[in-house]
C-alpha cells in the first residue's frame, strides 16, 4: 500500500470521525470539569440532535447545513431542560447518582427518537457524493465542511471561556467551585451556561456524524465510548485536549482496520480508555481526575 | 386445561426472577455495599451465559468446546470467567472514582457482545451455542419446569444467605464504611481499591452465574438473547427500587418490575403491529422515567437499607447512592 492510499482510506476519514468525536468529548469533557460527573446521556443527545435535524430537512426541505444551527438550538434547550427535571434536584447527592439518572436520561431519549422517527437507518441526502481529487488526496466536500465547523465552533468556544465574563466563571468553577461561589459566581448560570454549550454542541457531532455516514437510533450511544476515550485522552477540563483526543481516537480507530477485523474499532478507543486510566489519568494535557 | 397453562407460565416468570435476583444480588454487593456503579451486568451475565455453555454442551463441529462437563462444572466456569473479566477493569479503575468505572464498564460490556458476535469459533456468532444440558430436561414440560425453578431458587438461597452474611460480618460493616467515608476507611488503615476490587469481582462473579443460570434454562444462547442495554438498566431499577444496600429489598425489587416489565409486554404485544413497535419503546421510555422518579422521591427504595445501631441519619444521607466524599 502507498501513501496515498494511506491517507485516503484511513487518515481522511480518521480526521473526520475524529472531529466529531472531538465536538462530543468537548461536551464531555465541560461536563465533566464544572459539574463533576459522567454524561452517560452524551450520546443519546446527540442522536436526538441529529434527527431533529433530519426533521427540519424532510420538513423544510433545506439543506442539513441550515438545519444545523436550529438543530443546536432546540437540542441546548432540551438539555437545559432534562438539567432542570431529572439532574438539578440531584445537585446536594453525591455525584455517581446524576450519573445513573444521566443512564436513565439516555434510554428515554433514545426511546424518544425510536418512537418518533422509528428504527430504520436514515440520511439526510439521497445519492452517493463522489469525492473530489485534491492533488490525489481524495475528499468530499461535507468531509471538509465537518472539519472546518469543529475547528470554528472549539474557537469560538475557547474565545468565550477565555475572555468573556461568564466563560471565566466557567473556568472558576471547573478549577475551585468552592473559591468561585465564594467569589460570587452563580452556580445557576453556571450550570445553564454549560448545559446550553453542551447541548449545542452535541447536536453538532450528531449531525455532522449523520452527514458523514447514516442516522440510525444507536448512532449516538455507539459514540459514547470514543468521546469518554476522547476526553480522558485529551485531560478532563481541556477543551484544546478533548479536540487532541477525538482526532486521535478517530485516527487510531481507523487505522485499527489496518491490523484488526474491523467489528473490533470500538475496541481500539476502549484500549486506548483504558491503557490512559492505567498509565496518565490526567490524561495528555494534565486535566484533572474526579 | 387453562390452570396449567397459567401454572406453566407463572413458573416461568418465577424461574426469571430468579435469575435477576442473582443479578441484583451481585449488583447490591457492588453498588449497595460499595458503591461501585457497573454499567455493564449484561457483560459479565454474556460471560457466564457463554462460558458455561462452551463446557457443558456436547461437541460441535467448527468451535471451541463439546467438554460436555457436568453443569455444576459450568456454573463455577461461568462464575470464575466473570471474576477473571472484572479483574483487570476493577484493577485499573477503581483507583479512581466510580465514574470511570462506569465508562470502562459501558466499554467492557460492547467488547463482550463484540467478540460474542463476531468470532464463531469461540461462540458460533450469530447461530449461537444449542444443545446446553439441562438439569431434569429429559421430564415432561411442567415437571422439567418445575425442577429447574426448584434449582434456581436453591441457588437462589444460598448466594442470598452468604450475601446477607457478608453484609452482617467485619468485611460488609469495612465496606460500608468505605463507602460512606472513604478518607476515614483509608485513615483507619483500610486497603480502599482491594477491597473494592473484592466486591466488584464478587458481584460480577454472581451476574456470571446468573447468566448460566440462564443459558441452561433456555438451552441455547444467541447474542441476540438479550438487549444489553435495556438489560443492564432492568437490573439498575430492580435493586434501586427495591433498595439498594437491602438484599431482600433487591429481590422484592427484581419481583416488582419484572412483573410489571412482562405484563406490559403481554399489553404491547396485543396492540396492532404498527403501534406494538411503538409501545415496545415506549415501555423503555417508561422504565428510565421510572429511575428518574424512584431517585427523586424515594431514593432509599421500598426497603431501605437496614440500619442496626445508633439514631438513623436524615433521610437525605441515606438511600440510593453512597454518600461519597465531597470531590
Amino acid at each position: 500500500m502507498d501513501a496515498m492510499e494511506l491517507i485516503n482510506f484511513y487518515l481522511v476519514p480518521g480526521i473526520v470521525v475524529g472531529s466529531i468525536y472531538a465536538l462530543g468529548a468537548v461536551g464531555i469533557t465541560l461536563v465533566f470539569a464544572i459539574l463533576r460527573y459522567a454524561h452517560l446521556a452524551h450520546g443519546d443527545l446527540a442522536t436526538f440532535g441529529a434527527f431533529l435535524a433530519l426533521g427540519v430537512v424532510t420538513l423544510g426541505g433545506v439543506s442539513p447545513y441550515v438545519a444545523l444551527p436550529v438543530a443546536m438550538a432546540v437540542t441546548a434547550a432540551v438539555a437545559v431542560g432534562i438539567d432542570r427535571t431529572f439532574y438539578a434536584y440531584l445537585r446536594e447527592r453525591p455525584k455517581i447518582v446524576t450519573v445513573m439518572a444521566s443512564l436513565g436520561v439516555a434510554l428515554m431519549v433514545r426511546a424518544v427518537v425510536q418512537i418518533v422517527w422509528g428504527v430504520d437507518s436514515q440520511t439526510y441526502t439521497r445519492g452517493i457524493v463522489r469525492p473530489e481529487n485534491w492533488f490525489g488526496i481524495r475528499i468530499r466536500d461535507r468531509e471538509i465542511v465537518t472539519v472546518l465547523a469543529m475547528i470554528a465552533l472549539v474557537v469560538a468556544l475557547q474565545l468565550f471561556l477565555k475572555y468573556s465574563k461568564w466563560g471565566k466563571a466557567m473556568r472558576a468553577m471547573s478549577d475551585n467551585p468552592d473559591l468561585a461561589l465564594l467569589s460570587g459566581v452563580d452556580n445557576r448560570k453556571v450550570v445553564l451556561l454549560t448545559w446550553t454549550i453542551v447541548g449545542g454542541l452535541c447536536a453538532a457531532a450528531g449531525v455532522f456524524l449523520g452527514l458523514n455516514y447514516e442516522l440510525k437510533a444507536l448512532m449516538g450511544w455507539t459514540m459514547l465510548l470514543p468521546m469518554f476515550a476522547a476526553a480522558i485522552l485529551g485531560g478532563v477540563g481541556r477543551v484544546e485536549g478533548a479536540v487532541l483526543g477525538g482526532l486521535i481516537v478517530g485516527i487510531a480507530e481507523e487505522m485499527s482496520a489496518l491490523f484488526l477485523p474491523t467489528e473490533y474499532k470500538a475496541a481500539t478507543a476502549f484500549a486506548i480508555l483504558l491503557l490512559m486510566l492505567l498509565v496518565r489519568p490526567t490524561g495528555l494535557l494534565k486535566g484533572k481526575v474526579l | 386445561m387453562e390452570w396449567l397453562g397459567f401454572v406453566n407460565y407463572a413458573v416461568f416468570m418465577a424461574i426469571f426472577i430468579g435469575i435477576y435476583a442473582l443479578l441484583a444480588l451481585g449488583l447490591n454487593i457492588q453498588w449497595g455495599y460499595t458503591g461501585l456503579f457497573n454499567a455493564g451486568i449484561a457483560g459479565f451475565f454474556a460471560v457466564g451465559a457463554y462460558t458455561s455453555a462452551i463446557l457443558t454442551s456436547p461437541f460441535a463441529e467448527g468451535r471451541v468446546g463439546g467438554f460436555d462437563l457436568p453443569v455444576p462444572v459450568g456454573w463455577l466456569g461461568a462464575m470464575v470467567a466473570a471474576g477473571l473479566i472484572a479483574w483487570p477493569i476493577g484493577k485499573i479503575c477503581l483507583r479512581l472514582r466510580s465514574d470511570y468505572l462506569a465508562i470502562a464498564t459501558i466499554g467492557v460490556a460492547e467488547i463482550i457482545r463484540l467478540v460474542v458476535k463476531s468470532e464463531s469459533w469461540l461462540t458460533n456468532a450469530a447461530r449461537g451455542i444449542t444443545d446446553i444440558p439441562r438439569p431434569f430436561g429429559d421430564l415432561a414440560y411442567t415437571m422439567s419446569q418445575l425442577a429447574y425453578l426448584a434449582i434456581v431458587a436453591g441457588v437462589l438461597l444460598v448466594a442470598y444467605l452468604l450475601v446477607e452474611r457478608q453484609f452482617a460480618s467485619p468485611w460488609g460493616r469495612m465496606m460500608r464504611a468505605i463507602r460512606d467515608n472513604e478518607d476515614a476507611a483509608r485513615a483507619m488503615g483500610k486497603d480502599v481499591p482491594y477491597r473494592r476490587l473484592e466486591a466488584f469481582i464478587f458481584g460480577s462473579a454472581l451476574m456470571g452465574l446468573g447468566g448460566a443460570l440462564f443459558a441452561h434454562f433456555n438451552r441455547t444462547i444467541t447474542p441476540e438473547a438479550i438487549d444489553p442495554m435495556v438489560a443492564t438498566f432492568l437490573v439498575w431499577i430492580m435493586l434501586i427500587l427495591g433498595g439498594s444496600g437491602n438484599n431482600r429489598g433487591a429481590i422484592l425489587g427484581v419481583a416488582v418490575v419484572w412483573i410489571i416489565w412482562s405484563m406490559s409486554e403481554i399489553v404491547t404485544d396485543r396492540l396492532p403491529h404498527e403501534y406494538a413497535v411503538k409501545a415496545k419503546y415506549l415501555r423503555v421510555f417508561l422504565i428510565g422515567l421510572m429511575l428518574q422518579v424512584v431517585l427523586r422521591f424515594r431514593p432509599e427504595g421500598l426497603l431501605p437499607e437496614p440500619q442496626k445501631r445508633g439514631p438513623r441519619p436524615d433521610p437525605a444521607a441515606s438511600g440510593a447512592r453512597p454518600p461519597a466524599s465531597p470531590d
